[in-house]
């Protein structure tokens, strides 16, 4: 099947107005050395049904039921069903990117809420309507600030996301800036302040990855000192139980939206967040949306401050990103507005709760130890007396997704399981992680 | 002006009045949110860095909150509600059955830390979306990671970088043509080189003579979409390549106008080394407002180890697992790319098959190149050269006999139900509009399209200052986008500054 109204005779009716003979007279221009000869060796078309048993099937081999304590970023927090409701609204969900601002009013003041309430929950002025995840948003803070600054040096913390260092080293190869990782101790950063050249950005998670809650004021004094930026990679959902970013003097907040309007999604489509500082509105990359008037005095939005952007500046632009996540963004305003102050504190207060308990259920485990005696949020690294793959696999077996093996990413933490919890787990479901956790070592 | 017709065109939005914030709409007190109560015993935590306050977000009721974004969901216009010939976005129809597919819990509800064996479904979407792909633009394997069409450019900028430093040299200047989207040379720059044009002929394609003259052992490569951006068939495609390859160079294809050659030729027969895709254009994913996309990136076997990874591999097993490539240029997402993006082109591609991915190249040709020959009376097509799926028309006669601009032409369109085109792109047409119908736009819609345009046209002599008054019927009318940019007001909190 397809998609196309045509029959036959609207085809042979509009053929005959071009004065051709057959469809194959469209195309009769191209050389006949690059026009493909045969048909494509695709699998045959399919009726809607089939599509849907095909596709039913595939997802059907993903055991997307067990009950989630894996994070590294994507959490499975509680998401109401008016986050989907307003989300699946056909007139946001097939626009396109809101540059005729006259017909589409309605999706420019929803980005214009949700950087807004992306300034509220980081506390800094300035918001974009929206990168593609938190790696890719990492990366950009890092070319903002090497445009900012002149230089070439990025200090990063060990605690920064495997997935965001991977990403930056990636951008960085190809740009050669030099990359300073500093390393954790006790779960928390070292910043080795002796290092040179000076950096363009102090770059770090709050929390980190393993959870663990850093102290700003160690980052951004020393960043000040060097007269680099400081750019924080934050967990939306702790926004309302942590200081925020810009009270703790951070030029650049960043991070991954996900857990705001998202279900897991097997990773994405995810959300870049980002925000800055008045003095860096006009570096910042990607899409503002703009409160102005129209020509009878009528509030009004548009996007704006364009002269940033790729399509007007070409090969001088902040960054070269174009399409964004702005249905995610929608859906993240969505989701904070629903929340409010008081509904986003009490899942930040209740996921850190949650997984204190379960920290604790956890250690009472023989062979289990929690690793880091720094305080942690809502994740946090256990240590493993068997194999973490193994674990793992004995624990799908048992209805859990145990968390991410941190063996990989970290080797000097030994045999590790990352787990992470939020406010829609259960008691049930962490005293029946405990419970099974405690089986499957007992039977090594 | 003639009312609204056609199969596909819509009455003008609903929702003049205006709408207001959630920051207008919160009291305080008043809130949407439920939680079950914590249900461990509470611990005593004296946690750093503890928030003073709460963020000021808005109070709002649930039923405030859905009646504010249903209204904005009045003021705004898509695909499901009318033609939206936006040229070289591909707003084509977003049939139902591939949201239909994304929404299923199997794929929803996937953590991407999920071990392989336990996530064999998703890996298989990929595999299978990358078969497709590759037989499709003549390529030996793709990675999906890419979220969008710029971070596709982005990677096989790297790629080509990484493949020219396995070589000894990295090189300096990436080609690109005068015509080509921005989004080209900021990559171009994002990845360290220096972006180098080269002009387009008097058939509007890439000189071949200039390009001869640019190529030299500093050029890392050309970046080419084809069909072009002004809608037309680059007829010298492997003169050009040859030109590049003899330099040692690469060529990019940048995927926009993908649609136009669905089945009837390939980039990799053209000898494209790097393809890019929008599966948001070419595909049928929803734009979403302005996202989210997927721009997979495809490569010929040779360049197949830059490849940014993990991807998805057969095992001995016949499993599928995540392997990295051996000379990979590292992640360019955090996750496995836009996910439920590719599940959604997955469900298109295998309704379409080969035989109506063609169909879609011969349709959207077909409505193209209808709509312009029923225009053109009016609106100069700068080049003589048949277009393809899309084609860029010049309002520049009807300025210079009435002073009605590209622009006033486009805010007429919106009065009259329909999207407007692209604008004044590419650059280097005078008074661009550039038309894209889609194939999934009946021949009625197209006539009525091409109806509106001429109405417009006639008005525009008969009332030229009246040209300049659209839209009238939206929500709102032309926005002050000067003083938008000099007192910027980005948030609620700047609102009163």
């Amino acid at each position: 099947m397809d998609f196309t109204p045509h029959t036959a005779a609207d085809v042979e009716r509009m053929l005959g107005t071009l004065g051709l003979a057959d469809v194959a007279g469209l195309f009769a221009h191209l050389p006949p050395d690059v026009r493909l000869d045969r048909d494509l060796r695709l699998p045959p078309p399919m009726a809607e049904a089939e599509v849907m048993s095909h596709l039913d099937r595939l997802a059907q081999r993903n055991a997307s039921h067990l009950v989630c304590f894996a994070g590294g970023g994507i959490y499975d927090h509680y998401l109401p069903p008016v986050v989907r409701a307003l989300t699946l609204r056909p007139e946001f969900v097939t626009s396109y990117t809101p540059y005729q601002s006259e017909v589409s009013q309605g999706v420019l003041q929803a980005l214009y809420e949700y950087q807004s309430m992306v300034a509220a929950v980081t506390g800094l002025p300035v918001a974009n309507a929206s990168l593609y995840d938190g790696a890719t948003a990492a990366l950009e803070a890092v070319n903002l600030a090497i445009g900012a600054t002149g230089r070439q040096a990025v200090w990063v913390s060990r605690g920064l996301s495997p997935r965001s260092r991977e990403v930056v080293a990636t951008f960085a190869r190809a740009r050669q800036l030099s990359i300073v990782e500093h390393p954790l101790d006790d779960g928390r950063t070292v910043w080795q302040e002796q290092a040179e050249p000076d950096p363009a950005v102090v770059l770090f998670a709050q929390p980190n990855y393993l959870g663990v809650v850093e102290e700003y004021e160690r980052a951004v004094s020393l960043a000040r000192r060097r007269g680099a930026l400081t750019a924080v990679s934050i967990d939306p959902m702790l926004l309302g139980a942590l200081a925020s970013p810009g009270a703790a003097g951070c030029d650049i907040a960043l991070g991954e939206g996900q857990p705001l309007g998202a279900p897991l999604s097997f990773g994405g489509p995810g959300l870049g967040l980002f925000a800055t500082t008045d003095a860096l509105m006009r570096r910042i990359p990607g899409r503002l949306v703009g409160r102005t008037l129209d020509e009878d005095g009528r509030v009004a939005y548009t996007l704006t401050l364009r002269t940033r952007e790729q399509d007007i500046r070409r090969e001088k632009a902040s960054s070269n990103i174009c399409t964004n996540q702005g249905l995610n963004a929608l859906g993240a305003a969505v989701h904070l507005a629903w929340l409010g102050p008081e509904g986003l504190a009490e899942v930040g207060r209740q996921s850190i709760q949650k997984a204190h308990y379960l920290a604790a259920r956890l250690g009472e485990i023989p062979g289990v130890r929690l690793l880091l005696p720094a305080p942690f949020g809502r994740e946090f690294a256990v240590s493993m007396p068997r194999d973490p793959e193994t674990v793992l696999e004995e624990m799908a077996r048992r209805g859990y997704l145990a968390g991410i093996p941190l063996s990989g990413d970290y080797p000097e933490l030994g045999p590790a399981l990352l787990v992470a919890v939020t406010e829609k787990r259960t008691r049930p479901e962490l005293d029946g992680y405990a419970a099974a956790l405690k089986e499957v070592l007992a039977h090594a | 002006m003639p009312e609204p017709g056609g199969r596909a065109a819509s009455s003008p939005l609903v929702g003049g009045a205006a709408e207001p914030t959630l920051a207008q709409l919160s009291a305080p007190g008043r809130r949407a949110w439920s939680l079950p109560a914590l249900d461990v015993p509470e611990a005593a935590l004296d946690l750093p860095e503890a928030a003073a306050v709460p963020p000021p977000l808005p109070e709002v009721a649930e039923r405030d909150l859905v009646a504010h974004f249903t209204r904005l969901a009045h003021r705004s216009f898509g695909v499901d509600l009318g033609a939206y010939p936006l040229g070289s976005c591909t707003m084509k129809y977003n049939p139902k059955v591939c949201d239909w597919a994304a929404d299923l819990e199997g794929f929803r509800d996937l953590h991407p830390a999920t071990p392989p064996p336990l996530a064999q479904g998703a890996l298989e979407v990929l595999r299978e979306a990358e078969e497709i792909l590759c037989e499709v633009t003549g390529m030996a394997r793709a990675t999906f990671q890419p979220p969008a069409g710029a971070a596709g450019e982005l990677t096989g900028l790297l790629i080509m970088r990484a493949h020219h430093e396995a070589r000894g040299n990295p090189r300096s200047k990436v080609i690109i043509p005068d015509s080509a989207h921005g989004t080209n040379p900021a990559s171009v720059s994002l990845a360290g080189y220096q972006a180098v044009p080269v002009p387009s002929n008097s058939r509007g394609m890439v000189d071949l003579e200039a390009l001869r003259g640019l190529v030299d052992e500093e050029v890392a490569g050309l970046m080419l979409t084809n069909p072009n951006t002004l809608g037309l068939f680059e007829d010298q495609i492997t003169a050009i390549a040859a030109a590049v390859h003899d330099a040692g160079g690469l060529l990019y294809y940048d995927g926009a106008n993908l649609n136009a050659i669905l089945g009837v030729a390939r980039p990799g027969d053209m000898g494209f080394d790097i393809v890019h895709s929008n599966l948001h254009k070419t595909f049928a994913t929803p734009h979403g407002g302005g996202g989210p996309g997927a721009g997979p990136v495809a490569v010929v076997s040779h360049l197949a180890p830059y490849l940014p990874g993990p991807l998805p591999t057969r095992q001995a097993d016949g499993t599928l697992g995540w392997e990295m490539p051996a000379a990979s240029i590292g992640r360019v997402h955090g996750g496995h790319g836009n996910f439920l993006v590719v599940v959604r082109a997955l469900a298109y591609m295998r309704a379409l098959g080969g035989p109506g991915l063609r169909r879609v190249a011969e349709r959207s040709v077909l409505n193209a190149r209808y709509l312009e020959s029923l225009i053109s009376a009016e609106y100069d097509l700068p080049y003589a050269e048949p277009c393809m799926h899309e084609f860029v028309a010049s309002a520049a006669r009807l300025k210079r006999e009435t002073g009605v601009r590209a622009a006033d032409v486009a805010k007429a369109l919106l009065d009259l139900g329909f999207h407007a085109p692209t604008m004044y792109f590419p650059l280097i047409v005078e008074e661009a509009l550039m038309v894209e119908p889609t194939e999934t736009e009946s021949p009625e819609t197209v006539e009525a399209l091409a109806a509106a345009l001429l109405a417009i046209a006639r008005l525009a002599r008969e009332d030229p200052a009246g040209a300049h008054e659209h839209p009238r019927a939206t929500p709102v009318r032309r926005p002050d986008d000067a003083r938008a940019a000099r007192r910027p007001v980005l948030t609620w909190f700047m609102e009163d500054r």
